[in-house]
Parts: C-alpha cells; sequence; structure tokens
C-alpha cells in the first residue's frame, strides 16, 4: 500500500489540519495488519462507550498523546484479526493487540508530517480499561478526533497537542 | 530453500506472533522460533542457542533493540547472524543509527508480507 505524505509544517500547523493525516494513518494501519477497510460513522453508532483506551505519547518537535479507543467487544475483535486466532475477554493479547495498534497509528501519523520523523520519539503503548475515569492532559492547543467503524462497531483516535 | 531458526525479539507478544506468521506467509520455512521480550533475554538465548536469523524490535524495555545488537557484535561466534530490526521509528536517522550498530536490515511497522520477504530475503544470501 502505498503511503501519502503531508506538507504541513509539524509545529505552525493548526492541530485540525494533521485531522486527514491522523485518519489516514489509521486506514493505513488496520488495513496492513488487520486486512480491515475502516467505514465513516454516520451517527448513531457514537453512542457506544470506550472501555479500552490505548496511549502514545509523542515528544520532540510535536508534543502530546495518540490515542486509541473503543469497546470490549470490538477490542476482542481486534485483537482476533490481528492474531489470526480468537482472542477472548481477559486475554492479554488484546490489551497488547490495541496498544500496537496504537504505536503503529502514531509512527504511521508521525511519519507524514514532513520533517518531523527524526525530531519526534514515541512513548511506549500504555492501556487502560474501564469507561468510569477523566483524564486532563495538560494540554493547551486542539485535540482533534477521528471516528470510524471496524465491523460496524465504533473506533475513535485522537490527538490532543501541547505546545 | 533452508529451514531457518529464528529469533523474534518484541515486548509484544502479539507483535511477536504477527512477526511469525508474515515470515511464514513470506514463504520463508522456520524450523524453529525462539521468542525475546527484551533484548537481555535476546542476548541469554542467542548465546546459548543457534540461529540463523533475528527480527527485533528497537523500543523495548530493559535493553532496547540497538543495544543488543551492539552486544551482539561482541559475541564472537553470533556477530554473523543476520538482524533485522522492525520498529515504528521509520526515521532515517533511526534507520542509520540501527545499521551501525550491526543490524543488516530494517523494516518498518506495520508492514506486509511482501515488505518482509524485500527485506529479509536480502540479508539472507548466505544462510540460505
Amino acid at each position: 500500500m502505498s503511503t501519502q505524505t503531508g506538507t504541513l509544517g509539524p509545529i505552525a500547523a493548526p492541530a485540525h489540519g494533521y485531522t486527514p493525516l491522523l485518519e489516514l494513518a489509521t486506514r493505513e494501519v488496520f488495513a496492513i495488519m488487520l486486512g480491515a477497510g475502516l467505514q465513516p460513522v454516520l451517527g448513531l453508532e457514537q453512542s457506544s462507550t470506550a472501555e479500552f483506551t490505548a496511549m502514545v505519547g509523542l515528544a520532540g518537535q510535536l508534543c502530546g498523546v495518540i490515542s486509541l479507543r473503543c469497546n470490549t467487544p470490538t477490542a476482542i475483535a481486534i485483537a482476533t484479526r490481528m492474531l489470526g486466532l480468537p482472542a477472548s475477554d481477559g486475554d492479554s493479547a488484546v490489551w497488547d493487540a490495541l496498544g500496537e495498534l496504537c504505536n503503529m497509528i502514531a509512527g504511521d501519523f508521525k511519519g507524514k508530517i514532513n520533517g518531523l520523523a527524526d525530531r519526534c520519539l514515541l512513548s511506549v503503548p500504555t492501556v487502560i480499561r474501564g469507561g468510569d475515569y477523566r483524564m486532563r492532559s495538560l494540554t493547551d492547543r486542539e485535540t482533534i478526533e477521528v471516528s470510524l467503524l471496524f465491523e460496524g462497531a465504533p473506533i475513535w483516535v485522537s490527538l490532543e497537542l501541547h505546545s | 530453500m533452508k529451514a531457518l531458526r529464528a529469533l523474534i525479539v518484541d515486548d509484544s507478544s502479539v507483535m511477536r506472533k504477527i512477526v511469525e506468521r508474515s515470515l511464514r506467509q513470506a514463504g520463508l520455512e522456520l524450523s524453529q522460533v525462539l521468542e525475546a521480550s527484551n533484548g537481555v533475554e535476546a542476548l541469554s538465548i542467542a548465546q546459548e542457542q543457534e540461529v540463523d536469523l533475528i527480527l527485533s524490535d528497537i523500543n523495548m524495555p530493559v535493553m532496547d533493540g540497538l543495544e543488543f545488537v551492539r552486544q551482539l557484535q561482541g559475541l564472537e561466534n553470533r556477530k554473523k547472524v543476520p538482524v533485522v530490526m522492525i520498529t515504528t521509528e521509520g526515521s532515517e536517522s533511526r534507520v542509520v543509527q540501527a545499521l551501525s550498530c550491526g543490524a543488516c536490515g530494517y523494516l518498518r511497522k506495520p508492514f506486509t508480507p511482501d515488505q518482509v520477504r524485500e527485506h529479509v530475503l536480502p540479508v539472507l544470501k548466505g544462510v540460505l
């Protein structure tokens, strides 16, 4: 699959300018690693609750957090597709798969921004489970979010940028 | 084609399985697949067992992939084992860094079986 490279400057560009690149990175990673095409969200699916959240930090010329969220059945379906074997709730592979996917989305995303690949490092992924939490990031720039459907269920990929 | 003994090094068990599957899908016959979740474990395995090919992640806890390759070069009977780095960090400086440490190739995640074939087969010229 060919990749597309953006021409946005890494610091000056408004965060919303990164939305197409974040969506493209997400689509590419799902297509390559899961053989899955992601569909646009039409509205009704948005009521689903995210129970798994995978996060990868960006540090360097672009600082922030990229997260991937989905509900439990979707997380299990993702792990099953990645492994090629049935995964189940409570299986550590589910956590592992989401963390790796988020890591790859973050890597693919930063690789699409000219000059950023060498000037931005990724943290190791962190995965948390549960929907009853609040997250407060010390972000003072925009947060962008991409919502797409994987096997009919929503996934959310967001980028919170810090100055 | 010779059946290979491969060592796959990644802190993610899912990625280790995906790498193994991709190697097989790329047409490589594997007689044995050894797994390690960091560089320290990988060094220990490489010292004790014969391997024909190593695929290693870079960002790992305990000992990262670059340090692992550096230390592998210090093992007289193992320094000729081809090592392909696999990572999300696809920057040019990372590639140069990996190759200067002793890696023979570089594969960026996400990858397809075709890309595995393209990047792994060339480093196996002296093995197959």
